[in-house]
């Protein structure tokens, strides 16, 4: 070993390596300095939402209908129309947010609302979608099936919210997702959860009229902060003023359904005057205008007034 | 029949030396405790999601575990050439049929057993409630269904010439029934003819699996099935898996068995 040469470092004096890694360094500190704006900006993403909207892209709406529908499935407890069964294709889906006693209980439903009783007879139609047996295998297949057409009830209503909340974030622009899942959401007295998703369907749609409704509609039945649900219902008579005037064609019993509405607690509120304003504007789009008619003449004599 | 049942022992000891089993599980029960992990709306009591996932796995477990396991059966002992000295013990080739077959019925069994024991762990810690009879129920179709299922895939061995050919050509007819099977006659009414006479005739003739499905009636807690409906059931599998057990023997007896 004394026989070897001993050997010293050698110092690296050339400025070539040293000029690299600074090279290294500024791309680094460039490279941060770009993606850190756009980690800012995918956190700004909705929350879960984010990857699947990275990884699906505008493919992830086909998926959001399917997960509805399998909510619609369980609501139905299995009983439910497939591909092959003569079913029209654009089915009514207001069936999702009635409960079985709504079919004939109205007496909350102001005057001049629509009828759910015609939406309830429409629904029963669409789900006799089971033909008579055509054969003994079909006959006897159907011992295996479900085949009556039951709705889920008893608290029972909560097992469609994973698949509502599936869809929300697969389609965030679909207003729908979040009415019905707020719907049962109130219904099973989570309304904290409620009016947190209904203001998370707003982030995505803030020109939503029927989400405005709904939260008013949380904040006065459940919340009973009166002022709070005349604000939002207000805003929510504004918003489909707004999309009559961009010419989006809203649906007008929306409208009729919100003015009634504001017109019963302006009413409560002792305030005739817009009363009578919000009822006018509710006579011209409402299915039945006599009723509405004489609602405002009652306030217009300002007698006393029958339960709405 | 001691023939038969020490070749079924041997299928069932393939079982548990090969990983499928464990993997598909292991996969199972992975996948269904992420997901009942998952709190929507901070509400503890959802379940039927977990449930119908659950099944829905273990469906497609069942089916892997079946196929897979039947369609190497036949074609490994001729390619290992272990076929001819286990003929010449003698051993008919009937007996060789029903052995495989009953093996591989037994290992989808046992496995079903651990399945559904899972599976009912699972719904009985969500829903605090014990349905036992529609459970049993539907493992009990869901085996009577596999029998057809293994008995087809054996079928489809003395066939094709390959293992994975079959196991894809016996996955496409299984999930084609599956899913189509119960409205066929209804496609077969849109149809010109002669397409809807095939059509028809086809929907007579294939083995209706899809009544064998009832994870609807597991998943929502529905009333359980009449059991004189299960037995009918349970007897017309029966009937099929005969006739394809004696299809199979037809081919196989008159098949030259040299690779």
């Amino acid at each position: 070993m004394d026989r070897l040469p001993q050997k010293t470092f050698e110092h690296v004096r050339k400025p070539g390596p040293y000029a690299l890694l600074a090279l290294l360094g500024a791309m680094a500190f460039t490279i941060g300095t770009v993606l850190q704006i756009r980690v800012a900006q995918w956190a700004g993403r909705s929350e879960p939402g984010g990857l699947l909207q990275t990884v699906l892209g505008n493919g992830r709406r086909l998926f959001a209908n399917h997960f509805f529908v399998q909510a619609d499935v369980y609501f139905h407890s299995g009983y439910y129309p497939s591909v092959f069964d003569a079913v029209p294709r654009n089915r009514d889906r207001s069936h999702l947010r009635q409960k079985e006693h709504d079919h004939d209980d109205q007496s909350e439903e102001p005057r001049g609302d629509a009828p759910a009783q015609d939406e309830s007879s429409q629904h029963e139609k669409e789900m006799a979608f089971l033909r008579e047996p055509q054969d003994w295998i079909d006959r006897f297949g159907r011992r295996f099936m479900v085949t009556s057409h039951q709705h889920l009830e008893g608290g029972k209503e909560r097992e469609m919210l994973p698949w509502l909340k599936i869809a929300a974030e697969l389609d965030p622009e679909q207003p729908e997702t979040y009415l019905v899942a707020a719907y049962w959401l109130r219904d099973l007295k989570r309304t904290d959860e409620a009016e947190k998703f209904l203001r998370e369907g707003l982030r995505h749609l803030p020109n939503s009229h029927e989400l405005y409704f709904d939260l008013g509609t949380l904040f006065y039945e459940d919340r009973k902060n009166m002022d709070m649900a005349a604000n939002l219902w207000e805003l929510a008579l504004k918003k489909w003023q707004a999309a009559e005037s961009a010419e989006k064609k809203p649906d007008p019993l929306h409208l009729n359904q919100i003015a009634t509405h504001l017109a019963k607690l302006e009413e409560t509120r002792g305030n005739t005057g817009r009363a009578i304003e919000l009822l006018v504007i509710a006579k011209k789009v409402s299915p039945h205008p006599e009723a509405v008619q004489t609602w405002i003449e009652e306030l217009r004599k300002g007698g006393p007034r029958t339960i709405h | 029949m001691n023939i038969v049942f020490a070749i079924a022992g041997v299928v069932i000891k393939e079982l548990y030396r090969r990983k499928d089993f464990y993997v598909l599980f292991v996969m199972t029960a992975v996948i269904t405790l992420a997901m009942g992990s998952v709190r929507f709306f901070n509400d503890p009591k959802i379940a039927l999601y977990l449930k119908d996932l659950c099944l829905l796995l273990i469906w497609i477990s069942a089916l892997v575990i079946a196929i897979a396991t039947t369609a190497r059966q036949i074609p490994a002992e001729r390619e290992a050439r272990t076929i001819f000295p286990l003929l010449a013990k003698p051993v008919t080739r009937w007996q060789v049929i029903l052995g495989k077959f009953l093996g591989c019925w037994a290992a989808c069994g046992i496995a079903l057993v651990v399945f559904y024991l899972f599976f009912g762990l699972v719904s009985a810690s969500r829903e605090q409630a014990w349905h036992a009879t529609i459970f049993l129920q539907g493992m009990w179709l869901q085996w009577s269904m596999l029998a057809i299922v293994i008995a087809l895939c054996l079928l489809g061995s003395v066939v094709f010439a390959a293992p994975s050919s079959n196991a894809t050509i016996c996955f496409v007819i299984v999930g084609g029934i599956l899913v189509l099977g119960r409205h066929l006659h209804k496609l077969a009414m849109q149809q010109p003819e002669p397409l809807g006479s095939i059509v028809t005739t086809i929907y007579f003739l294939i083995p209706h699996l899809e009544w064998f499905d009832v994870k609807d009636f597991i998943v929502y807690n529905n009333d359980s099935l009449r059991f004189a409906d299960c037995a009918l059931a349970s007897l017309y599998a029966g009937f099929y898996t005969t006739f394809l057990l004696v299809a199979t023997w037809i081919v196989f007896r008159r098949k030259p068995l040299n690779t």
